[in-house]
Parts: C-alpha cells; sequence; structure tokens
C-alpha cells in the first residue's frame, strides 16, 4: 500500500544532506554549533521512519519512486530515487533512531571539543549517504550511497586530523574498503549487464526465474558483490581497518558499528538476496565460511585488547562474522534480525563505553575498575547491553543469534552451527572481562570519574529498552496479533522473500546456547572477576602462544603494512625511474641526436621537423644564456608570422604537387 | 536568428582572437583595460556557446549531420573548405573550452607570474582560445590542423616564458637547464613530432579520396570523409598506416603512454593558467580527435587497433597512478594524475562501443573540470608557500580552512567520488570494457576492466596520501610566523562554477549525456556495426 508517507519517504534521504549544507553555512553562528540542525533532520526523519515502520508492521509497504539521470543509447539507463519495502523500512528505522539518539548524545560527548559543527556536518553526510543506500532501488545509487558512507567515515575516523596516525587510520579504512570496491564494481556491472538493468527488481525477477544470461555469471558476479560487502562489512581478511576506525571520536564509532557503515555489506546480500540463494549456490559455502572464520577469529581478539573501544570493534567484527554467516547460508530474517538487534545494543555499549571514557579520560581499561558505583546508569545499561549480546535469554540477542543457529542447522552447515556456538562461549567471555574490568574491582586511573550528564544518559537507557525487549518480534511461531513478526515485515519486497524460520523453539539448540553463554560468563568472572592479579597476568590465561598471537591480531596488520610497504614504495619508485631514464632518457636521445645529425647535414634536411628540433635544442643546450629568456612579445608575432607562413608554403607545396 | 545559425560558431571562434588584436592596440600600461578586454572577448564566446546550447536542437542527434553549419570555399586549389559544425560530440567540449577560458581570465586578474606583462600573456591566451574553440568545431581536416596547431605556439611561450626558473639536472644534457626552457621546447617538439604524422596521415585521406570517391574529386572534408569511411573506402595497409600515422599525432596530445613525458614536465613548469588550460582544454584535442577523425573515417582499422588502444591506455592508468605515488613535488604529481585520467579515457574510446565513447565524452570534461581546478589549486598554494614540495606543506587545511576544504573535495571528486562528475568516466569506460565492440578481444577487454578498476585504488591510494601530506596533521614550523591569506574572491570566483559543476554532472550527468548519446549511439550503429562495414565495404 501507499500513503503520504511513502509517497514522500524520499526527504528521508534528502534531509541529512539539507542538513550538511546548512550546517556548513550557519553552524558556527549557532547556539549548539549546527547540533540542532542535524538532531532536528533526523527528529523529522525518525518521525516518517517510525510511521514507515508500524504501516509496515499492519498492512506491509511496497513502493518506488525513480527518476532518470542519464540514458545510454537505448539499453542503459541510469536512475536515483528511493524504494520503500519491508528491508528499505527496516533500515530507515534503524538508521534515524540509533543515528539520533546518537546525535544528542554527541551532543554532551563533543561539548568543548574542536570543530563542533564540522563534526555534526560530517556525521549528517554520514547518515544522510547510508539513507541514500539503504533506499536505493539500484546498484548505481547503492554505489554512491557506498561510496559517500567511505567518504564521510574517512572524514569521521580523521576528525582529530592534526594527528597523523588518525588520519593513517582514516586512508586505512577508505583504501581496504576501495579495494573491495573493486569487487562491488565489477560484480555491479557484470551481474547488471546479464540482466540489462541496474534495477534491483529487475536483478531478483530475474534471479527468481533463473534467467539464462545472469545464471551463467551469477557466481562470479556473486562473488565479486560479496568481496564489495566484506569490505564494508568488515570480514576476514578485509577487517583490518576497523579496530583503527576507532581514531574517531566515540558516537562516531558508535553509529558506524550499529546503524551504519559496517552493516552496508550485509545489507547488500539481503537486497541482492534471490541472487544468492537461486543462482549463485556454489559462491554459498565460501562465503559461509569466510564469515564463520570472521565470527570466531575475530571474537578471540577481543579477549585480549585493552582499549575498551577496541574490544567492541572486535566484538562488532565478530558479530557481522553471525549475520554473514546466517546470510549466506540462507537466512535472510536471521542475519537482519540480528543486525537489527545487534544495532541496538551495540550503539549502547559504544555509547556507555564513551560515557566512561569521558569520566576517566582514557580508553584503556587498565585505567577504569569499580565505576558502577559513580556511574550506576551507565553501568546498568552497559550490563543490559553486554548479556544481550551475550545471548542471554530472555534479551533481544538471545532471540536473533538462536535463529542464526537455528539456520545453520537447518541448511546443513552443521559444523558451522558449533563453531557459532564456540563463538557464543567467546563473546560471553569477552564481554564479562570489559565489565568486570571497567565495572568491577577498584579504580586504577586518575581523578574523580562522576556519572555523565542527562543529554548522554537518557539515550543509553533509550537504547537499553529495546537491547532488552526487541527479541519479542522474532519469536520462533509467533505472529504478534495485528503486527505480525519481523520475518512477515522483511518478506515485503518486490520479489516475495522466502526462506525458512522455525516453527516452534528448539529447546536443544537454544539450551546449547545459553549453556555457553553461561560458560563464558562464568569462566569470565572466575578470571576477571576480580582484583587477583595484574590484567596481563591474568590476560595471558596461562597459555604461551595464545596471548601473543592474539596481541598481534595473528600479525595480520604487519602483514598487510609489511607487504604493502614493501611492495608500493618501490614499485612506485621504480616506475618513476623508468619515466625519467627509459623512456625520458630516450625521448631526449632522440632530440639530441637529431641535433647532431642536423649540424652535420645543415640546410640539407627536411624544413618542419628537424629545423624545430635543431632550433630548440640549441636553444636548451646553450642552457641559462639562451634565446628564450631574452624572448619579447615582438618575437612572438615573428613566431606565429614563421608559422602559419610555414603552413601556407606547407599548402601551397601540395597544391603544386596535386 | 538565421544570423546566429551562419556566423555563430566564427564568432565563438575568432571573437577571442578579434580580442587579441585589441589588446595588441592598447597600451601596455592599461592593464585594466586589457584585462576587460580579455574577460568581454571571453566571456562573449562563452554567452554564444551558451546561446548554441538553447538553440540546439537536442532530439535524435544523428551521425555526421551537423548544426551551425558553415561550409564556404577556403583555398579552393586543395578544395580546402572553411567548414565548421557542431554536433552532441563537440557541443560538450566547445562550452567546456570557452568556460574553461572565462575561469583563467578571472583568475588571471590578480595572479601573474614573472615576467608579468600581463598585455602579452593575455594574447596569448586569446589565441590559444581560438585554437581551442576552432579544433573542437573544424569540418575540414586542414582547418582541423591549423587550429590544432595554433594551440602550440601561444602555450610554448606561456610555459618558456611565465614558467618555472629553477634549474634542474637533465639525463642527456652536460649543464643544468632551466626547467622552463626544457619543458617548453620538449612539449612543443614531441607535439609537433606527432603532428607531422598526423599531417602525413591527413594528406594521404585525401589523395585517396580522389581515387575512391564517385566523382574523383579530392576532399579534405571530414563529413565527406567519414561518409567514404562509412562505406569501407579505407582499408587494408593504407588504412593502417594512416591510422598509424594519426595515431601518433593523438596519442601524443592525449597524452598515451609511452607518449606522455612531456606533460609532467609541461605541466609542472607552465604557469598556473598554462597548466589549468593545457588539462583542461588541451589533453582533449588528441582524444577529441579519436572520436571526430579516426574512428569514424577509419572504423575498421580502429577495430584493429582497438586492443593495442586499451592496452596502451590500461598500462597509462596504472603506470601513472604508481609514478603519482613517488612524486614529491605536488603540482607533479596532479600532472602524472592525469596520465591515468586520460587512460580511462582512451579505454572508453577504445572499446567502441556506445556505453565506452559516452564515457570518454564525460570523462574528458570531468577531467578538464576537476583537473583544471586541481590545477588552480596548486598554482594558488604555490603562490602562497613558494614551494610545491609536499614534505615541506602540510596542514594547510588548518591554515586555509577554505582552500584546504576545496582542495580535499576536489581530490575526492578526482579519485572518482561517486555522486561527482569524476565517477561516470571510469565507471562506464569499465562498463564499456566488459562488453566491447562485437569482434574485439574478449580478453584484452575485460583484463583491461579489472586492471582499470584496480588503478581506481591505486588513485584513490595517491590522492588520500597527498591530502595526509599537504592538507593534514600539523602546520611545521617553517610557516609557523607567517601569515597565510585563505582563498581571494578572484579565486573563488573561478573555482566555485567548476565546483558546482562538478557536484551538477555528479549527480546529473544527463546534461552531458542529453547532448551525445544520440549521436554517438547512431556513430555506433551505423559506423562500427560490423556486419555494415564488411559488406559494403570493398573500396579501396
Amino acid at each position: 500500500m501507499t500513503s503520504f508517507f511513502t509517497d514522500t519517504a524520499g526527504i528521508i534521504l534528502i534531509l541529512p544532506f539539507v542538513a550538511f549544507l546548512l550546517i556548513m553555512a550557519f553552524g558556527k553562528r549557532m547556539k549548539w554549533q549546527g547540533a540542532e540542525i542535524a538532531i532536528g533532520a533526523l527528529a523529522i526523519n525518525t518521525v516518517w521512519a517510525t510511521v514507515l515502520f508500524v504501516q509496515n508492521m499492519t498492512e506491509g509497504v511496497l513502493a518506488k519512486t525513480t527518476f532518470e539521470i542519464a540514458r545510454i543509447g537505448s539499453d542503459l539507463v541510469f536512475e536515483l530515487g528511493w524504494v520503500v519495502d519491508g528491508l528499505s523500512i527496516m533500515m530507515f528505522f534503524l538508521v534515524n533512531v540509533v543515528g539520533l539518539l546518537v546525535f544528542i548524545y554527541a551532543v554532551g560527548y563533543m561539548h568543548g571539543d574542536v570543530r563542533v559543527p564540522w563534526f555534526f556536518a560530517a556525521f549528517s553526510l554520514f547518515a544522510g549517504s547510508m539513507l541514500v543506500l539503504v533506499g536505493a532501488p539500484n546498484l548505481i545509487q547503492l554505489i554512491i550511497g557506498w561510496e559517500g558512507v567511505g567518504l564521510a567515515s574517512y572524514l569521521l575516523i580523521g576528525f582529530y586530523w592534526e594527528d597523523l596516525d588518525n588520519v593513517r587510520a582514516g586512508n586505512k579504512a577508505f583504501l581496504v574498503n576501495k579495494v573491495a570496491d573493486v569487487g562491488l564494481i565489477l560484480g555491479a556491472i557484470i551481474v547488471a549487464l546479464a540482466v540489462g538493468s541496474f534495477d534491483f527488481g529487475a536483478i531478483n525477477v530475474a534471479a527468481v526465474e533463473h534467467l539464462e544470461a545472469l545464471s551463467s555469471v551469477a557466481v562470479v558476479g556473486g562473488l565479486l558483490l560479496f568481496l564489495g560487502a566484506m569490505g564494508k562489512s568488515a570480514q576476514f581478511p578485509l577487517h583490518i581497518w576497523l579496530p583503527d576506525a576507532m581514531a574517531g571520536p566515540t558516537p562516531v564509532s558508535a553509529l558506524m558499528h550499529a546503524a551504519t557503515m559496517v552493516t552496508a555489506g550485509i545489507y547488500l546480500m539481503a537486497r541482492t538476496f534471490p541472487l544468492f540463494q537461486n543462482l549463485a549456490e556454489d559462491a554459498r559455502p565460501w562465503m559461509v565460511a569466510i564469515g564463520a572464520i570472521t565470527l570466531f577469529a575475530m571474537g578471540l581478539l577481543a579477549l585480549v585488547a585493552d582499549d575498551i573501544k577496541k574490544v567492541l570493534a572486535y566484538s562488532t567484527v565478530s558479530q557481522l562474522g553471525y549475520m554473514m554467516t546466517a546470510v549466506a547460508a540462507g537466512g535472510y530474517t536471521a542475519g537482519l534480525f540480528h543486525l537489527f538487534t545487534h544495532a541496538f545494543f551495540k550503539a549502547l555499549l559504544f555509547l556507555g563505553a564513551g560515557s566512561v571514557i569521558h569520566a576517566v579520560h582514557s580508553n584503556n581499561m587498565s585505567d577504569m575498575g569499580g565505576l558502577r558505583k559513580q556511574m550506576p546508569i551507565t553501568y546498568w545499561t552497559f550490563l543490559i547491553g553486554s548479556l544481550s549480546l551475550a545471548g542471554i535469554i530472555p534479551l533481544a540477542g538471545f532471540w536473533s543469534k538462536d535463529e542464526i543457529l537455528v539456520t545453520l542447522g537447518h541448511e546443513g552447515y552443521t559444523v558451522v552451527m558449533w563453531i557459532a556456538i564456540a563463538g557464543a562461549f567467546v563473546t560471553a567471555f569477552y564481554m564479562t572481562r570489559v565489565a568486570a574490568l571497567t565495572f568491577h574491582g577498584t579504580y586504577k586511573g586518575h581523578g574523580h570519574p562522576h556519572e555523565s550528564p542527562r543529554v548522554m544518559t537518557v539515550p543509553l537507557v533509550l537504547l537499553a529498552i529495546p537491547s532488552a525487549i526487541a527479541g519479542i518480534f522474532s519469536i520462533p511461531g509467533v505472529s504478534l496479533p495485528g503486527i505480525g513478526n519481523f520475518s512477515e515485515w522483511l518478506a515485503v519486497r518486490e520479489v516475495a522473500m522466502g526462506d525458512h524460520h522455525g516453527e516452534a523453539i528448539q529447546w536443544a539448540l537454544a539450551a546449547s546456547g545459553i549453556i555457553a553463554a553461561l560458560a563464558g560468563i562464568a569462566l569470565g568472572w572466575m578470571i576477571f572477576g576480580r582484583d587477583r592479579e595484574t590484567q596481563q597476568a591474568r590476560d595471558s590465561f596461562g597459555v604461551p602462544v595464545l596471548y601473543p598471537l592474539l596481541r598481534n591480531k595473528y600479525y595480520m596488520d604487519d602483514l598487510a603494512n609489511g607487504v604493502v610497504g614493501a611492495t608500493m614504495g618501490p614499485v612506485a619508485r621504480f616506475v618513476n625511474w623508468t619515466n625519467t631514464y627509459i623512456i625520458d632518457a630516450l625521448v631526449n636521445s632522440v632530440g639530441l641526436l637529431t641535433k647532431g645529425l642536423g649540424s652535420f647535414v645543415y640546410g640539407v634536411l627536411d624544413q618542419r621537423g628537424v629545423d624545430g628540433v635543431v632550433h630548440g635544442l640549441s636553444a636548451a643546450a646553450d642552457g641559462a644564456g639562451s634565446a628564450l629568456r631574452k624572448m619579447q612579445t615582438g618575437r612572438v608575432q615573428q613566431y606565429a608570422a614563421s608559422f602559419v607562413g610555414g603552413v601556407l608554403a606547407l599548402i601551397i607545396v601540395f597544391v603544386f604537387v596535386t | 536568428m538565421e544570423l546566429f545559425e551562419t556566423w555563430g560558431l566564427t564568432l565563438i571562434v575568432f571573437l577571442p582572437l578579434a580580442g587579441a588584436l585589441l589588446l595588441g592596440l592598447l597600451p601596455k600600461e592599461n592593464e585594466l583595460a586589457l584585462k576587460t578586454v580579455a574577460l568581454l572577448a571571453s566571456l562573449g564566446a562563452f554567452v554564444l556557446s551558451l546561446a548554441l546550447i538553447s538553440q540546439f536542437d537536442f532530439s535524435g542527434g544523428t551521425y555526421n549531420s551537423y548544426q551551425f553549419e558553415v561550409d564556404e570555399t577556403w583555398i579552393g586549389a586543395i578544395n580546402a573548405q572553411y567548414h565548421l559544425g557542431v554536433d552532441g560530440i563537440s557541443l560538450p567540449m566547445l562550452v567546456l573550452s570557452t568556460f574553461v577560458m572565462v575561469l583563467a581570465v578571472i583568475y588571471s586578474w590578480n595572479h601573474w607570474e614573472e615576467p608579468k606583462n600581463p598585455k602579452a600573456f593575455l594574447i596569448l591566451m586569446m589565441i590559444l582560445a581560438t585554437g581551442m574553440n576552432g579544433t573542437f568545431v573544424a569540418l575540414d581536416l586542414v582547418l582541423f590542423f591549423i587550429f590544432f596547431e595554433v594551440v602550440l605556439l601561444p602555450m610554448y611561450f606561456m610555459i618558456g616564458i611565465w614558467g618555472d626558473r629553477t634549474p634542474r639536472k637533465i639525463p642527456g644534457f652536460s649543464r643544468e637547464v632551466e626547467t622552463r626552457l626544457y619543458a617548453s621546447i620538449k612539449f612543443f617538439l614531441f607535439t609537433l613530432f606527432g603532428s607531422a604524422f598526423m599531417l602525413l596521415g591527413f594528406l594521404a585521406l585525401y589523395f585517396k579520396s580522389g581515387e575512391v570517391s564517385e566523382l574523383g574529386i579530392r576532399t579534405f572534408d571530414i563529413v565527406e570523409l567519414t561518409k567514404l569511411g562509412g562505406l569501407g573506402a579505407f582499408t587494408g595497409n593504407f588504412a593502417s598506416l594512416v591510422f598509424g600515422a594519426m595515431f601518433l599525432g593523438f596519442a601524443v596530445k592525449v597524452p598515451m603512454w609511452p607518449f606522455h613525458t612531456w606533460l609532467p614536465d609541461a605541466h609542472t613548469a607552465a604557469p598556473t593558467v598554462g597548466s589549468v588550460l593545457l588539462a583542461a582544454i588541451l589533453l582533449k584535442l588528441g582524444s577529441y580527435g579519436f572520436i571526430r577523425i579516426s574512428l569514424p573515417i577509419l572504423p575498421e582499422e580502429a577495430a584493429n587497433w582497438a586492443p593495442a588502444i586499451a592496452i596502451l591506455a590500461v598500462i597509462g592508468i596504472i603506470y601513472g597512478s604508481l609514478a603519482c605515488l613517488a612524486q614529491t613535488d605536488m603540482k607533479r604529481l596532479i600532472a602524472f594524475s592525469s596520465v591515468g585520467h586520460m587512460g580511462f579515457v582512451m579505454l572508453g574510446i577504445a572499446t567502441m562501443t556506445d556505453i565506452g565513447i559516452n564515457a570518454a565524452i564525460i570523462g574528458m570534461v570531468a577531467h578538464g573540470l576537476i583537473t583544471g581546478l586541481l590545477f588552480f589549486l596548486a598554482g594558488s598554494m604555490s603562490h602562497r608557500y613558494h614551494t610545491r614540495e609536499m614534505s615541506r606543506l602540510g596542514g594547510n587545511i588548518k591554515l586555509m580552512p577554505v582552500m584546504g576544504g576545496i582542495l580535499a573535495f576536489t581530490a575526492m571528486a578526482s579519485l572518482g567520488l561517486p555522486g561527482l562528475a569524476g565517477f561516470w568516466g571510469e565507471f562506464m569506460s569499465l562498463v564499456g570494457s566488459y562488453n566491447p565492440l562485437d569482434g574485439l578481444s574478449l580478453g584484452v577487454f575485460r583484463t583491461a576492466m579489472v586492471l582499470g578498476a584496480i588503478g581506481t585504488v591505486l588513485t584513490a591510494g595517491y590522492m588520500l596520501w597527498m591530502l595526509q601530506q599537504v592538507n593534514l596533521g600539523e602546520p611545521s614550523a617553517e610557516w609557523e610566523s607567517k601569515e597565510f591569506h585563505d582563498v581571494d574572491r578572484f579565486e573563488l570566483a573561478a573555482w566555485v562554477p567548476l565546483i558546482i559543476l562538478i557536484v551538477v554532472i555528479g549527480f546529473y550527468p544527463k546534461v552531458i549525456f542529453d547532448a551525445t548519446t544520440d549521436t554517438v549511439t547512431s556513430l555506433v550503429n551505423t559506423v562500427f556495426n560490423a556486419e555494415a562495414v564488411a559488406s559494403l565495404g570493398s573500396g579501396g
């Protein structure tokens, strides 16, 4: 159905850019330095998104508006516009609601910081680009939003650009994503040319109908698109940019890890789901494997990090692995539901971490401890987020993770299912460690930390609510009266989305997940619950090799830096060398040889070519005292005249020849 | 209106030259009068080209049919005609040329490089304008050649007189040579070397046309030659030699690897306005020549050469980007970036598809706007810092926020950020490479597509690296006590229109494609259609 709100849904994509321009123009002169504009834009957006969200719950919303921005010949059309369906509405809701809360929080967090107007301008650009991405009716607009998100993240990660380390972190994020974008661009070209359209509707219809031209390239095209998704959604081994991206202000991390940027890859897979579901089956095991490696190996890295934001960052990478595994295995709803719940509790955890960082002026948990007394709101909300992430029933994270386990089991990825259960143990373990090191034990930092202002704690509370109860929307076999469930909402697409979802809770599987989580919490509490020895001693777990391996992030950054550093510099210098000493030397020697030849057979040669060479190069060789320095405009006219004369002479010659 | 139909193009081409003559009569001291005349002349040409757009019939452009045509006898003895006209392909290029020239004059208002002499400099700019505008509307090979060459001379003097005076050690020379001297001579000779072959190619076509045309009349007329070419009149060894000769002329101008080495030197040494015009317009004369002359007149031969052109184009993309990563001089880095960007343009042309050629045209326009702006910025920055060494710069955005912001924007545009003008040329030439003209090697073109896409990563790499070195971080102690003036109003007046166009074309490329697409499609469908060429082509 359509309504006023579907007809005008385009404003959701446009308002943040209007806000960007307004803040750039007037931000400095405003009371809150432009925050009011950014918040105002997202507040209006939130109203629209919420109405659409509710409408879609009750009756299903499906609409598409496009306008042509280019047409090449008869076969290639580029369009912009917006698609309003179950998937995009869910993302609109998520980006705007989480975005709005993060923006409000940022007013408190960024208070007194440098360049506040620029922060809110770039932040609006970030949210706006993501909305352009998720509202895209076709691959072209998705690419525009995709790169816009990349640009905004580059600007925000490098927000404190006085320090070149932050700039490098921004560069790394941009370039790693750019590598992945090669896949996105090539995959988009291959798929779109096979279908004859960049439109997602057309691509998905072709996939459902097993269009021959598409099925012959589906595996290659699908894997290339997946490569693009791996970059934005930080899948192993392209995850290396994400932990460094913590260089930006904490609200940026919160939004980036929750609703914006890292969800883009999962979203792309969901948007083109029929392609993977129907045609690219051969690609799916590989994608599941990448997801499984990501969810487990990256979770382990969170075990030893000291920087609280890095722990959360690795946690995000690991959770993205869950989502990717699920979507790749065929769990459209499962992957997206985890994306949905994760957005709330991960935003909550980042903002909670930000609240702590704001209080103790350090990112390191070795400077924290015992904060539960001074910061009760932060503590309790953080705890809800942690338990939800750990997958404790009945919090939201339990339901979404359980759904992923069910999907993996149902699709026959039993080994991966057990890896995911093991991952749940790891998740619970590192979250217990974070909570214990930050809020329990004794305070090890400086000064007297106190609870954050209300502008920061209210968003925490508001995020804690869905983190706790959002699971109600997707309890297996339950369709809520009048509004249905998450799976039904997300099925509203141009091409109806079918995937398996359980009729009832599989208690054995659910119990395995819960037991793994409880075991993780118990072990974590045993090791980190009380200050018995130094944190580092506890972090090594008494296992000799593991600690250095994890501390050094499996040496992957070193490898990447080493390879890039060792090759690009010398290769670039070599290329430049060939330019000067091979190509140019050849050019120069041709010139000089011609000059020599010219002085030898002076007056005998072709007028145009060699005369010029001789004249020119004698000037050059004579160096500093050459004719050119003395050249005045009078000479210009002489030269012009002789030049035109030469051309005329040539013409006359040819007239006689003919 | 009828007057405009017949005189419009002539005015656009020669108004700047008239301006140059008037400038010659004015006294050297009256700088304001000189500048006003130059501005009015260039503005006149620009306004007339806007009028041209308003009168242009955009509906269903057909290949080889031109609007605002003038066709008068010029040199009767060799049947060279004064033949001008525009179609969907040349219109964007012509408007780009007149537009950028206005901005160049505005920028020049208070930016004079040593040894100043505004009168001479403005005269050269106006001559340059006539040459550039003329090249884009000439429909006779002799006329085309003359305009093409007229451009050389003013640029030669701009570089040679107003250029960079730093002495440089150049391999093969015993003594150090002033950068400007070496660069200007190299530019001149290199281009002339190419043009010489190009002229040979033109002459060969002329003589051959007498043999193959029905009436036995020799012609330099591009329209006539295109008709003959479309009928398959030029084939075999003859065609391949002629294509090769013209290839040299155009490839040097583009410049394609390995004929590019004049470019970094010329760009680096040239005064700011010279670099801007060189990058924005002059380079396009070569790629325009391919589209206007080489491809339609020798379609079969073009298909034979296409894989080689694609390979050279891709080498240019990768090689140019890698070379950028090794530069220490900001201006030289931007110069080398042109090698890569023009590689995408040539890759588009080599696909011989409507997508690829449209990509090339929008790529040319976008490169003109973006790289033109980058050279403006590089010029204004070195004017303030008196150095272009990136290792000495840094924290520019702190010292000059507006300048730094515009530099960041332009760097993003240059690396092909979707939503800005630079994206379409790169993206669509990759699209075109996936499905080149029937009969072209898929292996070569799809490899080119992948390598080209990898090239975009390298492009992002050097642009971010440049921003890191120049714009970000803390300014070095060297600049602490120095007062920096952020952008002045003449700079803004010259740059803001470019920024707006970069965004508009980025989000609404229709502004370019509406002009080009029908013409290009009809070219591809009628001339490159392999069966049509084969079945009709028996002349020769």
